[in-house]
């Protein structure tokens, strides 16, 4: 296993804002990220009682498609998430493991009444997609506002926090790169 | 910061899978139970910061459980969880003492929120215990008096090793002020923020000093009915002062011994083994040396207490200082008494200065408030101090030691028609060595 950091579309998203994700993302991570094409079939997952599709099992069905050069992937959806507890969640990942989920369902401005804005949702996307690589990579929620791993339970959390890591995680999150890949180059 | 503690109870695997991954990255340390019997279990590795138990469960329900926990721990945030919101048991469950009650689903903002108030308040009330600590500890610190050669080369110890880490052990006679040296050395280190425990190693019997030092599990031993806190624990992030270590019993220097080595323990009837970051300060009144010389304390204690000592000068060795420490006690008990002032007479200063005070700081501060108590004058004067002083300053230099110890006993006793409590406070000793040093001389309650 190397250390590519897959992303993979679950649901259809428009070319130009697919492509213009996964560099926005990279930047931020201080990682490269490279697209992949998979297929999962989201349908099993749905749960019709809540009208939502289960996050943890959509995880599993994604790690199931970690190609054998990866270290993680992350997988993105227009579907809304849940957890079996909570509501609803904005995504969900494997703490200090290989994969991560995230739904842009509730990062648009539609789901609130208000016009569509790509690029707004693109912004959310980032920080949300970095959020749960950062706990893929091990890092826990921090509780300094701006920084990207603050926890966010509405939209308005995300639009506060900036798509970048705070000193104290940014040097976690370098330090745990660092010990995988020297790890993998063992 | 320590990692904050949730224990998960429910008997959905998948809610414990998604609350306890939603607590990790929140930071939390996680341990779920699928019911109460494992849940009780679990508490054994605790304490827990909050439990988020479910209402409903096969076996013990949530109400039965949280009584149970309360019972074990009451320090645990309760959250009760539920699919059913029904008022009725809402409204027990707060009357039982949980902190919230919560629907399943729960909206993450909701459940964010509720962890967020309680950790506030657990955390608002750390500070308070530590800070009334503070408060205690800043209230009961006297300044150290003195100008004496003696008492500034303690001085500049106090400041040297202030500023490290390492073990020290303050060694002096009753009454030279080792516990006021301990705070004075914690004071100025850097872990004055947090709290100085002091454990009289000498007046506890070594079976309390056991619960007293590493704190105990509910049930432990009869009498037991809550999970207790030792002061090592207490001591974390501070310094822990053991005095008169010289006493402690065989056993007890094996179950420091293996403390000092690992900064780890284990509470009384526990068996999770828990850490406590803490500054070792000792004192005592004995000669280490030839205790490990006699095979009565441990040479591996020894060698492991003795990083640094700070060695204490008798009042006796320092008499330049005695006008400046009564000075400061008249002043002090002036103050605590809603008195002028007085001056001391050139003869009272004549008879403090050449007195020996075999109890050191301690006899000196009870002489000058019994002056204060019962002078009349507008000046301390001989008369109002205690008689031995007079009796004392007869050709000292062509007597042994013993044979002032001896008298000067007999004298103290004399004045207080045999009362060895009394006597032994203004001597400055417990009554144990007092009852010692009275069959050592053949001295009576009636002398």
């Amino acid at each position: 296993m190397s250390d590519v950091v897959y992303v993979s579309f679950l649901s259809e998203y428009s070319p130009a804002w697919a492509d213009s994700l996964a560099p926005c993302v990279a930047q931020v991570l201080g990682h490269p990220l490279m697209k992949t094409e998979i297929t999962v079939d989201l349908e099993p997952y749905y749960a019709p009682e809540r009208n939502q599709y289960h996050a943890t099992l959509i995880l599993a069905g994604l790690l199931r498609h970690l190609p054998e050069d990866g270290s993680k992937i992350v997988g993105i959806t227009q579907l809304d998430l849940f957890v079996p507890v909570l509501t609803f969640v904005f995504g969900q990942a494997q703490l200090n493991g290989h994969g991560a989920v995230v739904s842009t369902f509730r990062l648009k401005n539609e789901y609130y009444g208000l016009p569509a804005d790509e690029e707004m949702t693109l912004a959310r996307t980032v920080k949300e997609v970095v959020h749960e690589l950062g706990h893929a990579f091990g890092l826990v929620h921090c509780r300094d506002y701006r920084c990207v791993m603050k926890a966010s339970t509405y939209v308005e959390d995300v639009d506060l926090k900036q798509a970048s890591f705070c000193g104290a995680c940014r040097e976690l999150l370098d330090t745990t790169i660092n010990e995988e890949t020297l790890h993998r180059s063992k | 910061m320590r990692k904050r503690k949730i224990l998960i109870v429910d008997d959905e695997l998948s809610v414990r899978q998604s609350l306890g991954e939603w607590f990790r990255e929140d930071g939390f340390e996680v341990e779920t139970a699928p019911d109460g019997t494992s849940a009780l279990m679990k508490m054994e590795t605790g304490p827990y910061d909050i439990a988020v138990i479910d209402l409903k469960m096969p076996g013990m329900d949530g109400i039965t459980l949280q009584k149970r926990i309360r019972e074990i721990d009451k320090s645990s945030a309760i959250v009760i969880l539920t699919a059913y919101a029904s008022v009725e048991t809402a409204v027990e469950a707060l009357k039982l003492g949980a902190y919230d009650y919560v629907t399943k689903p729960v909206d993450p903002d909701d459940l964010s929120n509720l962890v967020r108030n309680i950790l506030r308040q657990q955390e608002l009330s750390e500070e308070n215990v530590r800070l009334k600590e503070k408060v205690s500890e800043l209230s009961l610190s006297a300044p150290i008096i003195g100008n004496s050669l003696k008492m500034r080369r303690v001085l500049e110890l106090i400041n040297t090793v202030a500023e490290t880490d390492s073990t020290v052990v303050i060694l002096g006679e009753s009454g030279t002020g080792k516990e006021l040296i301990a705070r004075a050395i914690h004071g100025k280190s850097k872990r004055r923020f947090f709290p100085i425990v002091a454990v009289n190693c000498g007046s506890i019997p070594e079976t309390l000093l056991e619960s007293e030092l590493f704190g105990h599990e509910k049930g432990a031993f009869t009498g037991a009915q809550y999970r207790r806190k030792g002061k090592i624990e207490l001591a974390d992030g501070g310094s822990l002062f053991l005095d008169e270590i010289g006493d402690v019993s065989p056993k007890m220097q094996i179950d420091l011994l293996r403390v000092l080595e690992t900064r780890r323990f284990t509470r009384l009837g526990g068996n999770q083994e828990i850490s406590s970051d803490f500054r070792l300060i000792c004192a005592t009144n004995k000669n280490l040396d030839k205790l490990v010389e006699d095979g009565v304390f441990r040479e591996d204690l020894f060698y492991r207490i003795n990083v640094f000592s700070v060695p204490l000068p008798p009042l006796r060795e320092r008499s330049d200082d005695i006008p400046l420490l009564a000075r400061h006690f008249v002043e002090k008990y002036a103050r605590a008494m809603g008195k002028l002032t007085k001056e001391i007479s050139p003869e009272a200063a004549a008879l403090l200065v050449s007195y020996r005070w075999p109890g050191n700081v301690r006899e000196l501060q009870n002489a000058i408030e019994r002056a204060m108590v019962i002078g009349r004058e507008p000046q301390i004067v001989p008369a109002d101090l205690p008689l031995r002083l007079e009796a004392n300053n007869s050709d000292p230099n062509e007597r042994t030691l013993s044979a002032l110890e001896k008298d000067h006993i007999e004298g103290v006793l004399r004045e207080h028609d045999g009362n060895v409590t009394q006597a032994a406070r203004v001597l400055g000793i417990d009554r144990g060595t007092l009852y010692n040093k009275m069959r050592k001389y053949g001295i009576g309650r009636e002398a």
